[in-house]
Formats: C-alpha cells, structure tokens, sequence
C-alpha cells in the first residue's frame, strides 16, 4: 500500500509533465503517418509552390535568392506553427469535450499545471521532429545553405513554444467545432499573408504594419533571417516577440484551465 | 459499529461547503451546504440522493480536484488545497462517466494512469496484469478500450483506480446501466477490496447496492444532509419495519383505500401511502395489517414485504421527480 | 388535406441540407472564402513576382491562369470532404446513415440524396467563387460562367468513387491519410497551381490521369475564352465516365454496407 507514496515522494513534483509526453509518445507511435505528413505537407509546398511556382518566378527582388530557397524557411515556420496549433486547437479540443482525459489526469497527483507544461513541451518537441526533417530534406535539395541554418531548430522550438501556448488558451476558448473553422478564418490568411510566400513590399504601405503585427510573420522573418544566414536585429526582435506572446498565452491558459478542472 | 471506530480516520469534513460562482444571469447556487462527514480505514459510505442533490460535488471535493468554498476538510490528516497530489497519489477515483482513454489499449489504459502516479515501468507492468485478472478483462487485454462492452469499461475504470494501491476508493454510481450478472461480479470485487482494507465512498440510485455495500450512508438533498446511519439505523429510525403492497382492480382501489383509513382512523398504527396504481401501508406486523383489512376490502393482489432503504429514501426525498 | 409528392432522396437531401441550414455560416468560410483567400495571396500577391518578370505562354497573367485552376480545386476538395469525411462520420460517429437506412429510404436514395446536396453545395460556392473572378476583371470570356457546370460535374466525378470507398472504411485515420496522401498532392500538382510544362517530361503523363487536371483544363479554357472542342470533348468525356463508374461502385457499396 505504501509504494504509490513513495514512488510518488521519490519523483516529487519535476517530473510529472513527461508522464503527459509519454502517454503522447504511446498514442502517437501508432499513427505515424501524422509525423510523416507534418513533414510531407510543406515538403509538397515546396516542391509545388517553391520549385514549380517558383521556375517562373526566379530570383526575389531584392534578396538575390531564388525563389525556392526564399520559400522554404517560411514553409518552416508554418509548419512549427501548424503543428503546435493544429495538436492544441484539435487534439486538446477532443480531450477536452469528447474523451474526458484531462479531468482523468487531475484525479492523479498530475496537477493542472503539469498538464499545461507537459502539453507544451510535447508540442515543442514535435515542432522539432518537424523541423529536423524538413530542414533535411530541404539541405538535401540544396535550398539550405549557410551553416546558420542549425540555429534553425532552437528557433522552430521558440515558433513551438509560443503556438502551442496559444494553442492551449484557443483550445479552452472554442465552443464547438464550428469555432474551430472560424479559427481557420484567422489561420489561412496569415499563412497566405505573413510574408510566407512574398516580401513586405509587396504590400501597399498602409497594410505593413497590420502584416508586422502577426505572429506568423516574426516566426517567417527569424527563420528566415537564419536559414539564409542574415541575421540582424530583426531576428532578435522577432524572437522577443514570440517569447513574450508565448508567456502571456501561458499565463491566460493557466487561469482559464484551472477553472475549467478544479472548479 | 464497533471496530470501525478503532480503525484510523482517513477523511474528516465539517461544515463543508461548496457554492459555485454565478454564471452569466444567474445566482450563485450552493451546490453543497454545511456537510459534516468522516471515514474510516475500511469502512464503506454511501452518498445518496436525488439528480442534484449535491452527491458529485462532495465525491470531486474529497478526490481533492475542487476546493471546497466553506468548512473544513482533512484527508488522511492533509488540506486538498495544498497537498493535493500527496492527497491524490493515495486516492483511487471511478468517474461516473468511464473517461477511459480512448486512444489506449486496456493494459495501455492501467499502465499510461499508473505512470501519473510516478510509478516505475516494471512494478507497473506487473500490476497490470493483476488488475486485468481482477477485473477479468484476460481476453481482451490488448484490445482497444473502444471494443469493450458497459460492463467491461465500468471493470476496467475500476481496475485503473487499483493501480496506485489506493487506500480510498471513490466511487461515482459504479453500476448504472449494468446487467445483473455484471452488477454482481463489480459487488463482488468491491467487497473484497473492502474486505482488504480499502475504504469506499459510493454514490449510487439503487438502494440495493447501498444496503449490499455500505456500512453507513448519507442521505443528501438539495446540497443538504437529511439523514445518515446505517442502512438498519436509518430503517428503524425513519420508517415501519414492514411494508404491505395492496393492489385493487380498477373500480374498488377508492374503496379499497377508503377502508384502511377506516381502520387507521380507529386506532390501527399504521401508515398509509396512495399511489395511482397501489396502496403502500406501513406496519410493525405487516401480515396483522393484511388480515384485518382483508377481512373488509379483498384486494387483487397483496404482499408483505421488509421496509428497505428505498422506503426511506422515498419519505425523506418525496416521490416528485426532480429536474 | 394533400400530401406533397413523397421522394425518398429528396428526404435524405434535407436532411444534409438542414444540417447546413444550421452551420451554413462556418462552412461557406471553407467552401468560397478560403479560396478567394488562396485566389487573392497566390494568385494576385505571389502572381505579381510571377508577372513582374514575364507573362504565361499566350500572354497569361498568372492570376488568369491560377483562378479558374482554382475553381477546379476547391470543387475537388469540398467534394472529398463531403464524399470521404462525412459519409464515415454519417457511418460509423454521428450515423445519420445507419438511422436513414431504417426509414423507408433505399441504400440508393440515401446516395442519391448526399450526392445532389455536394452538388448544390459546389454549385453555389462555385458560383460565389466565379462571381469574385469577375470583380477581380480576371477572366477575359464570359463563358467563364459555364465553368460552374463544369466544377459541379468534376465534383460528382470526386465524390461519388469516394463515398464508394469511404462508406466501407473502418478507422478515421484512414480517411485522415487519404486526405494527406492523396488529396493533397493531386490538389498541388494538377497543373493548378503552374503549368503542367514546368514539371519534368516523366511526370507530365501521370499528371494527365488526375481528374482534377481535366476539370482545371476545361475551366481554363472557358475562362481565358481559348476552348478547343477536342479538348473540352476528351475532358468532359472522361470526368462523366468516371463519374458514372463512380456512381455505380456507390451504389453497389452503399446496398452492402447500409443493408447488409
């Protein structure tokens, strides 16, 4: 009887948030093709829209760059993005209303917050697997270059860490499925518009900063700024913005997830 | 009654309350008012009470997942607000609802819950395989939780709350929508486990299952403590020993009811209730009761049966549905 | 009192168009703004680099060359949804097909019935969708309108083989992994969103076997006004064989599976 106890006495509190990973790591290692699609999916973008697309396109203004090299560390930031979102705003949405697993966990000694630390850094962690693959792939079809590029993956991690944070407030905010296409609504233009597929200046001068102030563009500028090794202050910027967005989502989430189990 | 009271004290509440804040346009309504309960080493308790009644708000309030807004609670000595992972590491808790984990197979399902708990890989391996024998889920150990039947799932939720070796077990109506055979087989798992120590809290709609399993109930409306005591204590103190079920054809139910009331009017001690289609009369000698009435109304049919727990619950609680 | 007329599949068509009355809103989101979203940040935003450095063969502005294209996709993609996700939920999750088939209505009525709702669906987004092509003065013909018949017909061709097939799939992951693996790279690779003659000679061949290729072509050449009856004749011909192969394979499965 007195082995839960000190089981539990022995692992303190640090490690409950893997426990969370783990159990994610058990589900997912039977649907791969999740993980093969996180990487295929901008892979195919590439291939279609940077190398396709991009034949008649050529070099981007301004930048010297072939239009494939260009678009690949902004298929990068979408995909850290999209897999952070997509896990919280869909999968934590079903184990919210639909399967119950949260309100199953808090019966353990697993607290709220493990839980939220748990969802965030296993969203972290597959925005590396991501990144990781897809920054293969792209070096191998020679779109990567600069040895600045490795700085890619702690950045795909900081783009992980500040979608999944909001993923986790978005998740506690849908009603239904319903406002999940609305948050759709938000999502498709910003990838379209967060200077993913074309430069700012593309842009009429009244629109810049509304396309400034979008997450997706400071994940697109600092992968890009790394991935093409020119870095300036931008990419600092642009990095202070996602941390804080990622805290402030955390601290809203936390409140909003406490009252939603242990009211 | 006598050797539980030697028995160590795992919970402790007094005045406990809970009233949750006011939604949007309305008033903030207590789910829970001035509740005083205790628990001891392999004791079992059962809350009763109508939809409502406030049963899931004092079973989440012990699991120590929804701090209680007044009084005081102790469990094994310890405040859910602030030792609420020591609390839960020893707790073991069947929701009403499985909230199996749908994307697990059954051992997956013991064994991902028993990682929660810190527990290492090898015991929990193990374990596993002694609660699926427990709960004779043997055949379908590696099966999806979606391929399990009603009473499976019920099984294997129980199962999973054995796997930290709790020392309570909280249980959120355990049996609903269970066939018989299935009923059977869960009381007789739970009784076992009591028999080994573990105390349970039980919230439940059949009486039966209170009058099989718990040593005490708690008998709880509107948020509120009506009554409590053993199934006995509470049969003795709330209503007649023995119950006389009365059925009339149609037309002579009037007068059917008409001569009992005669007779209680000339001094008979007895209890009468009407439904629409019996008279319920309670008695200390029911089989008495049945022969003078008899002897001026024949009904279609009778019976003499024991008072049960249902009787109480339905003169404390009223016969009304609640919604 | 008289009884309206009663027809089965008219009743199964309610009952998804009643479904849609209720959510109209979030759905019209997926079917006509995401593509006018796409039409606006692909086709004008990434079309001007395109046009910047040099006009499409016969002088084609890339936003005239990737709309009507875009018609064809978005018919495609609505079509695989309602043909793949929704009959598996209507199947196995929400079984608004398992409670239909205990109603009078025939395995075929319930067919026929969610096939002419995916086909007034594409119909009134496709025609939301061509109306924006015109307030972008993108297409050059006014037979542009006929490319709404032309993406209905490519969305019956879609949907019907893949309701065929998704009525007798078990797990959701399946319709999941179809979605990623196949719908996604004929959605890309059809020649929507550049010219088949950018791709390596090899591949060109493979390209001409996806429906959504034909139905892009067609509605191309409506649109910038350039139809070729042989073409159009060729295109036409073989998204109504599908379709009516398509047909007839959902048919078949839907009396197995919903009466079996």
């Amino acid at each position: 009887m007195g082995s839960a106890a000190t089981a539990t006495t022995r692992h303190r509190g640090a490690g409950r948030p893997w426990w969370l990973v783990e159990r994610h790591l058990l589900v997912y290692r039977r649907s791969w093709s999740v993980f093969v699609a996180d990487v295929t999916e901008p892979l195919l973008y590439l291939i279609a829209i940077g190398l396709g697309i991009g034949s008649l396109v050529g070099e981007v203004a301004g930048t010297g760059v072939p239009y494939a090299r260009y678009l690949a560390p902004a298929l990068l930031a979408t995909s850290a993005m999209n897999s952070a979102m997509n896990e919280a705003s869909q999968r934590v949405f079903m184990r919210i209303k639909l399967e119950k697993t949260y309100q199953t966990m808090i019966t353990t000694p697993m607290t709220v917050r493990d839980i939220q630390f748990g969802e965030v850094s296993w969203a972290v962690l597959r925005g590396l697997a991501t990144t990781a693959g897809f920054l293969v792939a792209a070096t191998a079809m020679g779109l990567v270059r600069s040895p600045f590029a490795l700085l890619a993956i702690p950045a795909a991690a900081l783009v992980g860490f500040a979608f999944a944070a909001c993923g986790l407030l978005v998740a506690t905010l849908l009603r239904s499925w319903y406002d999940y296409l609305y948050l759709q609504l938000f999502m498709l233009p910003m990838f379209l518009f967060a200077t993913t597929f074309f430069p700012l200046d593309r842009f009429p001068d009244a629109v810049r900063p509304v396309v400034q102030a979008l997450p997706l563009y400071h994940a697109v500028t600092l992968l890009r700024q790394v991935c093409l090794g020119r870095i300036d202050q931008h990419a600092a910027l642009s990095a202070g913005y996602l941390l804080l967005l990622g805290l402030a989502a955390c601290a809203l989430a936390a409140g909003r997830w406490r009252r939603m189990l242990q009211s | 009654m006598t050797s539980a009271h030697r028995e160590p004290l795992l919970v402790e509440g007094s005045g406990l309350g809970k009233t949750y804040p006011a939604g949007p346009g309305g008033a903030a309504v207590p789910a829970v008012r001035g509740l005083d309960l205790e628990l001891r080493r392999g004791e079992a308790l059962g809350l009763l009470g109508t939809n409502g009644a406030g049963k899931s708000t004092t079973m989440r309030m012990l699991a120590a997942v929804s701090p209680p807004t007044h009084g005081t609670l102790r469990v094994f000595g310890l405040d859910p607000l602030h030792d609420g992972p020591r609390i839960r590491a020893r707790l073991g808790v069947v929701p009403q609802d499985d909230m199996l984990d749908q994307e697990l197979t059954v051992r997956e399902n013991l064994v991902v819950y028993g990682r929660y708990f810190g527990l290492p890989k090898r015991v929990l391996r193990e374990r596993a395989e002694r609660l699926i024998e427990f709960a004779a889920l043997e055949a379908k150990a590696d099966a999806p939780v979606t391929a399990l039947s009603g009473g499976m799932r019920r099984r294997l939720t129980i199962a999973r709350a054995l796997v930290n070796e709790p020392e309570i077990l909280l249980l959120d109506e355990p049996t609903t929508g269970l066939d018989p055979q299935a009923r059977q087989l869960l009381w007789d798992r739970l009784i076992r486990l009591k028999n080994d120590g573990v105390a349970l809290i039980v919230t439940t709609h059949y009486m039966d299952e209170a009058e099989q399993l718990c040593d005490r109930v708690l008998i709880m409306e509107r948020g509120a403590l009506v009554a409590g005591g053993s199934p006995r204590e509470l049969i003795g103190a709330h209503v007649l020993p023995e119950v006389l079920e009365l059925r009339f054809t149609g037309t002579e139910h009037a007068a059917g009811c008409a001569a009992v009331k005669e007779l209680i009017a000339e001094g008979a001690p007895w209890r009468l209730e009407v439904l629409p289609d019996r008279l319920l009369v309670a008695a200390a000698d029911g089989q008495d009761a049945q022969r003078r009435i008899e002897a001026r109304v024949l009904p279609r049919a009778s019976l003499v049966r024991r008072a049960t727990l249902e009787d109480v619950f339905l003169a404390l609680t009223g016969r009304a549905l609640v919604e | 009192m008289t009884t309206p007329a009663y027809s089965p599949a008219f009743a199964e068509f309610r009952y998804w168009g009643a479904i849609f009355a209720k959510s109209w809103r979030p759905v019209l989101v997926n079917s006509v703004v995401n593509p006018v979203l796409f039409l606006a940040g692909i086709g004008l935003g990434l079309g001007g680099l395109v046009d910047d450095r040099s006009p499409l063969d016969g002088g084609l502005s890339y936003a005239a060359f990737f709309a009507p294209g875009l018609l064809a996709a978005a018919a495609m993609q609505t079509a695989v949804v309602e043909g793949g996700q929704a009959v598996f939920n209507a199947v196995r999750t929400r079984r608004s097909y398992r409670v239909a088939a205990y109603t009078p209505l025939q395995p075929h009525d319930i067919l026929h019935g969610h096939l002419l709702f995916i086909a007034v669906r594409i119909l009134l987004s496709s025609a939301v969708f061509v109306a924006v092509m015109y307030a972008f003065a993108i297409p050059a013909s006014p037979g542009a309108a006929l490319a709404v018949p032309v993406a209905v017909l490519l969305g019956v061709t879609c949907a019907a083989p893949t309701a065929a097939w998704a009525i007798t799939v078990q797990q959701p992951s399946v319709i999941g992994n179809f979605s990623r693996f196949v719908v996604m790279p004929l959605y890309l690779f059809s020649a929507t969103f550049f010219p088949v003659e950018v791709m390596p000679g090899w591949l060109q061949p493979l390209v001409y076997l996806s429906p959504l290729w034909h139905g892009a072509r067609l509605c191309r050449d409506l649109s910038v006004g350039t139809v070729n009856p042989l073409d159009a004749g060729v295109d036409l011909a073989l998204l109504a064989l599908t379709a009516l192969a398509g047909y007839l394979a959902a048919r078949r499965s839907y009396r197995r599976h919903l009466h079996s």
